[in-house]
């Protein structure tokens, strides 16, 4: 491709008026406007080209000039020549396409063939463009999630070392100010939007900032009370059982559930439902002692 | 009012060359924040972005202030709906990593 049609790339006639030009691009801008279409690569490649062919052609001068040299873009050369010298690399011209990159390069090797680097008159030409946020998702293990540590991960070809807050919910979204793609006409940084999945632990069950596990405890125990200890996220608990306690019946161990959010010292509560284990392999003795307490 | 995030209305509108009425438009559709200060309006440093946002959809884009309070919604769904998207692809992710 050697050429672009800016009147076709703005869907006008050759002889458009100035508010012709104007309508079909303020049309195009709003279907393409990347405020309209953040995250949208397509839709901002398609709106710096409507740029590009409005820079062009509502600006009488380059206008001219783009109707003289633009489709024999190879004069252009002459005509620029006239103007001003250009390096020996520079007249090595093989093809003009659009960049399609965001940044720096807002404008196609053929604009800037035609017209040097765009200089830009008015608001709407050079506005710069803050960067699209980036949505990404970061998995954590629910015992992860229960201490505050440091992540470092990679987005867009840059590390990015963050904090993780102890207590950070399932879902629950952060912002990184800054991090996101890069603007456009060295607009600021989109920013980075991280949501965290917590996967399930097989042993605990999160709900808001209360935990639910069970506790296994053997019959004697059960009947008689005494002391088990209990694996919990902060390590090993001794837990006093009451005597008759019953099987599925629920202890609640305030502060020992999850750390609340950006909270230091606040925790939820931590809820075990007893499970009783029956004793099987039983001797003939423990049978007979059953059977007798059984009789009173 | 001495808070340096802060800044004045009349400067916002100097600069991007809007007229007032437009900015207390935005502040009472709720879009932007206008503080009140003893004889002067400011808006929040942090609200900048969002400010020119809206002055970018209306004067290049001949938007009037309903159609951006009806864009401004549309695109909040979108926002979340990317948000959950993303959510539920991890999600998928986690279980299929499982089943595998």
């Amino acid at each position: 491709m050697a050429f672009v049609d800016y009147y076709k790339t703005l869907g006008i006639e050759k002889n458009a008026t100035d508010e012709e030009i104007k309508k079909a691009y303020r049309k195009l801008a709003r279907k393409y406007h990347p405020d309209l279409n953040p995250n949208d690569k397509e839709a901002n490649k398609k709106f710096q080209q409507i740029n590009e062919a409005n820079e062009v052609l509502s600006d009488p001068e380059k206008r001219k000039k783009y109707d003289a040299y633009g489709e024999n873009w190879r004069h252009a050369e002459q005509f620029e020549q006239a103007g001003r010298s250009h390096s020996g690399a520079q007249q090595d011209w093989q093809e003009y396409t659009y960049s399609g990159t965001q940044g720096e390069d807002d404008f196609s090797d053929f604009f800037e063939s035609l017209f040097g680097r765009a200089t830009g008159h008015g608001r709407s030409s050079h506005a710069k463009f803050r960067g699209n946020d980036v949505n990404a998702s970061l998995q954590l293990k629910l015992r992860d999630a229960y201490t505050t540590h440091k992540q470092t991960f990679s987005i867009n070809n840059k590390q990015v070392r963050i904090t993780i807050p102890a207590g950070v919910a399932n879902g629950q979204v952060i912002k990184l100010k800054g991090y996101g793609n890069p603007g456009v006409n060295g607009g600021p940084h989109g920013d980075l939007y991280i949501t965290f999945v917590i996967d399930d632990d097989s042993k605990f069950k999160r709900v808001g900032n209360d935990l639910y596990t069970s506790g296994e405890i053997d019959l004697y125990t059960a009947v008689l009370g005494g002391e088990v200890l209990l694996d919990t996220l902060s390590g090993k608990l001794k837990l006093k059982v009451n005597p008759g306690t019953q099987n599925g019946s629920t202890v609640r161990l305030k502060g020992k559930g999850f750390p609340v959010y950006k909270k230091e010292g606040e925790f939820g509560d931590l809820f075990v439902a007893w499970q009783v284990k029956i004793p099987t392999n039983l001797t003939e003795k423990q049978k007979e002692l059953f059977r007798e307490l059984s009789k009173q | 009012m001495q808070n340096e995030n802060l800044i004045p209305v009349m400067a916002c509108c100097k600069h991007y060359n809007v007229e007032m009425s437009f900015i207390h438009s935005l502040g009472q559709y709720g879009f932007i924040k206008i503080i009140s200060g003893e004889s002067n309006e400011f808006i929040d440093i942090d609200e900048l972005q969002t400010l020119e946002k809206f002055i970018r959809m209306h004067y290049e884009l001949d938007i009037n202030i309903q159609g951006i309070e009806a864009i401004n919604f549309l695109l909040d769904r979108v926002q979340n709906m990317q948000q959950e998207i993303t959510y539920l692809k991890s999600k998928l992710n986690v279980y299929e990593n499982k089943t595998l």
